[in-house]
């Protein structure tokens, strides 16, 4: 039978005080098919999600599983009901084993006694199963990412879940990583289960996915056939009518004659990059593109002094950068691969978070100058369009892509001569990935250098005007952005 | 059902909007609980003596050193780091500052090399935490016992009497009018120091190298040589509080200190400052120590023995922290 529905939620509402989330939603999903879910952040995917998982109960509706209704009062009769969530800041304890993370709370027992030999033998069977070589009484500390997400894989399938929702799996994987993951999604649906997926990213939802659904201000407002529709056709759904992206290239004029503001000369460090040279003039807009692990972060580092390199030389208008105080003070800046680990305080207000590289300006003496940042602060949030109710607001309260811009803001208030991006948007959703487009095009079109490194090479296309194809730590071409035609042009400059 | 009435919705809110104001009064926790006590005891042993002026002060008075060392380590813990050592650093301090005094070399030489002396133990625990990068804690546990035996041995366990009336009356016997000298003390401390955490640049990078050290050095902040100034700080606040254990004896004896680290920590927690760094406050630490300084007087003039002092304050310590607790996150 197919087309069968193994899942629907029908009429779903919740409202957190007199906020509705969630207004009367209906979502089916097929046995046996990869559904694709989307929206930007506050659309209410996740609420929706948490309803599913039995985080949260819902205030009206009723969810159907194989034609019985079940209610959820706690995530475990989510779990005993068959739905297994993969969460995007992986759930799994470092310093157990592979095996004690996959039968975590359920371990095999005989007698009072655990049964490791057990659970080793079951978690080497499914494993096994997912095609997947990794040793059960390895450390999940020591194993990959990409391994973690297959140990993440095992466990909801050791219990026997039939429906599985992976949110942002390939956000922390590289690119060979994120292939195996889809080999194992697809050997899963063959097997009958039903996967949700979320994600921001469009390319692997048309690789992967059957269906997709699009959330948007608490409602579903598409829900079609992947191959009956168009990446545009799903970008409008997810931001409105009557709002336009800035995902697409535009041309902005060469800037050869314009002064050398980042001069990298040579620089070596060992096992990470080797002899890399390149400059960077102001206008300029450049991108590095290069699998993970090519170096690519490492460069950022070595730029931003936070890890000099073992030898060679970087030059900020002529200024040599050794250290991250000499960086700053020479004028660069740099939003970090992860804002959550790097970028920011989480605790800390987001005027806290912005004022903290800024105590240098916004001070008297030794005092901080706390009404002139609070001033400044309320520019940025009103001109980055950064959604919280106060600056005084917990960071970690705000959505991935306002956090960003928490980021951005903090640098952009000193005016960088040069503008150093890694991942900017990642877990971010389309909404905010097109305003932070934007405002790296306005400070480029001001005069400042701007590097960009990004995984999704659409971003870098959007962006660069020239890309630096980055090998194994070594630079192996340099593309002019006029000269590419196509994203395969780039895959494979950084492939072969 | 909820009605319908109004058709309009704006923009749906971060979920968590509401409840942050609801978690406000859990900062006041400490005052509030502070509030409580002294009005517990006002009414039932008031008439015993608890609320005459003498005895107010008497508390701010035995409370000093420990809200002094509370104070220096709400900005070790701030930092996200840890200083046991505190209490041997004070012992140390107090017998230095006696040996100088009775070999007759004057005040101010045994004030300087006792305050030194803390500085001394402050760099040696910042040495291996911030250059060999060991967690603080069992750097200074191993400091607290080195420490605590070299003050054993300094005077082969013997108290040193100080005769200096002037060292003794500027460092805990003396009394400006009314006020006891420690008290004073005591609120110097706590406004240099909070004026420091909440209004200085040097502060900032204390929250933010506990709050997410990592994020700090992506921001410029020069994390191990803040890390650095805290433990200088602390070692120089617990020969400080050493000083004034010694001028109020007017002696200085190895036993100072001992047990004030855990103490320290109590107050610090008690006030409101993470445990895991990153959120001080400086007023929440002198209200934690004063708190458990009212409760301990409290409970002797109430009659009771030591151990149930110890029983009932240490039960009173884990509600208070229990009711300031904050909803973990799921």
């Amino acid at each position: 039978m197919a087309n069968q529905n193994i899942l629907e939620m029908r009429d779903i509402e919740k409202t957190f005080g007199s906020i509705p989330v969630l207004k009367k939603v209906n979502f089916a999903l097929q046995k046996g098919e990869i559904h694709a879910f989307m929206g930007g952040n506050g659309a209410g995917k996740s609420t929706l999600m948490k309803v599913l998982t039995g985080v949260y109960s819902r205030d009206s509706g009723e969810i159907v599983i194989n034609g019985k209704p079940h209610h959820f009062a706690t995530p475990r009769d989510a779990e005993a009901a068959g739905i297994a969530m993969i969460f995007q800041e992986l759930s799994l304890i470092p310093t157990l084993t592979v095996a004690q993370n996959i039968f975590l709370h359920r371990e095999p027992r005989s007698g009072y006694f655990l049964n490791d030999a057990e659970a080793v033998r079951r978690s080497r069977e499914i494993l096994a199963d997912l095609g997947e070589d990794i040793d059960p009484n390895a450390r999940v500390q020591d194993i990959s990412s990409g391994a973690c997400q297959m140990v993440e894989i095992a466990k909801a399938l050791s219990q026997n879940a039939q429906i599985l929702i992976m949110d942002e799996p390939t956000s922390s994987l590289s690119d060979h990583e994120t292939s195996s993951l889809f080999r194992i999604v697809r050997r899963l649906q063959s097997n009958g289960i039903s996967i949700i997926y979320i994600s921001h990213r469009m390319a692997e939802i048309f690789e992967l996915c059957d269906r997709v659904t699009v959330m948007r201000d608490g409602g579903i407002v598409l829900t079609d056939t992947c191959k009956n529709i168009s990446m545009q056709v799903l970008i409008d759904a997810m931001l409105g009518p009557g709002t336009e992206s800035s995902l697409q290239w535009r041309e902005r004029g060469s800037h050869s004659n314009a002064p050398v503001v980042l001069d990298v000369e040579n620089i070596t460090s060992a096992g990470e990059y080797r002899d890399v040279s390149f400059q960077i003039r102001a206008g300029e807009i450049v991108g590095l593109a290069g699998l993970m692990g090519s170096g690519r972060t490492e460069i950022a580092q070595a730029i931003f002094g936070i890890r000099s390199a073992d030898s060679g030389t970087v030059r900020l208008g002529g200024k040599t950068i050794i250290s991250t105080a000499d960086a700053i003070a020479a004028g660069i800046a740099l939003v970090p691969e992860s804002r959550r680990r790097q970028g920011l305080i989480l605790d800390h207000s987001v005027a806290e978070n912005f004022l903290l590289p800024n105590l240098d300006v916004f001070k008297s003496g030794s005092f901080v100058n706390e009404r002139g940042a609070a001033r400044k602060i309320l520019d940025f949030i009103k001109l980055l369009g950064i959604k919280t109710d106060s600056p005084d607001k917990a960071v970690h309260e705000l959505s991935g892509g306002n956090q960003q811009k928490v980021v951005l803001s903090k640098w952009l208030v000193r005016e960088p001569k040069l503008l150093i991006l890694d991942e900017p948007t990642l877990g971010v959703d389309i909404g905010a990935k097109s305003d932070i487009v934007e405002i790296v095009r306005k400070l480029a079109d001001k005069g400042a250098a701007v590097l960009v490194i990004s995984s999704e090479f659409e971003e870098l296309l959007a962006m660069s005007d020239r890309i630096l194809v980055l090998q194994d730590g070594n630079l192996t071409s340099q593309l002019d952005r006029r000269n590419i035609a196509s994203e395969e042009v780039l895959h494979h400059a950084v492939q072969s | 059902m909820p009605s319908k009435a109004s058709a309009t919705v704006t923009a749906p809110l971060p979920v968590a909007a509401p409840k942050a104001k609801q978690i406000q009064w859990r900062d006041f926790v400490v005052y509030i609980f502070f509030a409580v006590v002294l009005v517990f005891f006002a009414f039932t042993i008031g008439d015993k003596g608890f609320l005459t002026v003498a005895n107010l002060f008497n508390i701010t008075r035995t409370t000093s050193m420990i809200a002094i060392m509370a104070i220096a380590m709400t900005f070790v813990i701030a930092a996200g780091e840890l200083d046991l050592s505190i209490g041997s650093s004070a012992a140390l301090s107090a017998l230095v500052a006696a040996l100088v005094m009775t070999s007759g070399y004057g005040i101010f030489a045994a004030v300087l090399l006792g305050i030194l002396s803390g500085v001394a133990v402050g760099a040696l625990n910042s040495f291996f935490v911030t250059v060999l990068q060991i967690p603080s804690f069992l750097v200074t546990l191993g400091s607290m016992q080195l420490i605590r035996g070299l003050d054993m041995r300094l005077t082969y366990t013997k108290p040193v009497a100080i005769s200096e009336m002037t060292f003794n009356s500027m460092f805990g016997s003396g009394k400006i009018g009314p006020v006891p000298s420690l008290f004073v003390w005591s609120l110097v401390v706590v406004i240099i120091a909070h004026i420091v955490l909440r209004y200085t640049t040097f502060g900032r990078q204390v929250l933010a190298t506990g709050g997410n050290p990592v994020a700090a050095r992506y921001s410029g902040v020069p994390v191990e040589r803040i890390k650095m100034y805290c433990f200088l700080l602390s070692g120089a606040s617990g020969a400080l509080a050493g000083l004034l254990y010694s001028g109020m004896m007017q002696t200085a004896r190895y036993t100072f200190g001992t047990g004030a680290e855990l103490a320290a920590i109590a107050a610090v927690i008690l006030g409101g400052t993470s445990l895991f760094g990153g959120k001080a406050t400086v007023i929440g630490t002198f209200v934690g120590a004063l708190l458990i300084g009212t409760i301990n007087n409290g409970l002797i003039i109430m009659g009771l023995d030591v151990s149930e002092q110890m029983m009932i304050s240490g039960g009173l310590i884990i509600l208070a922290v229990a009711f300031g607790r904050r909803p973990t996150k799921t």
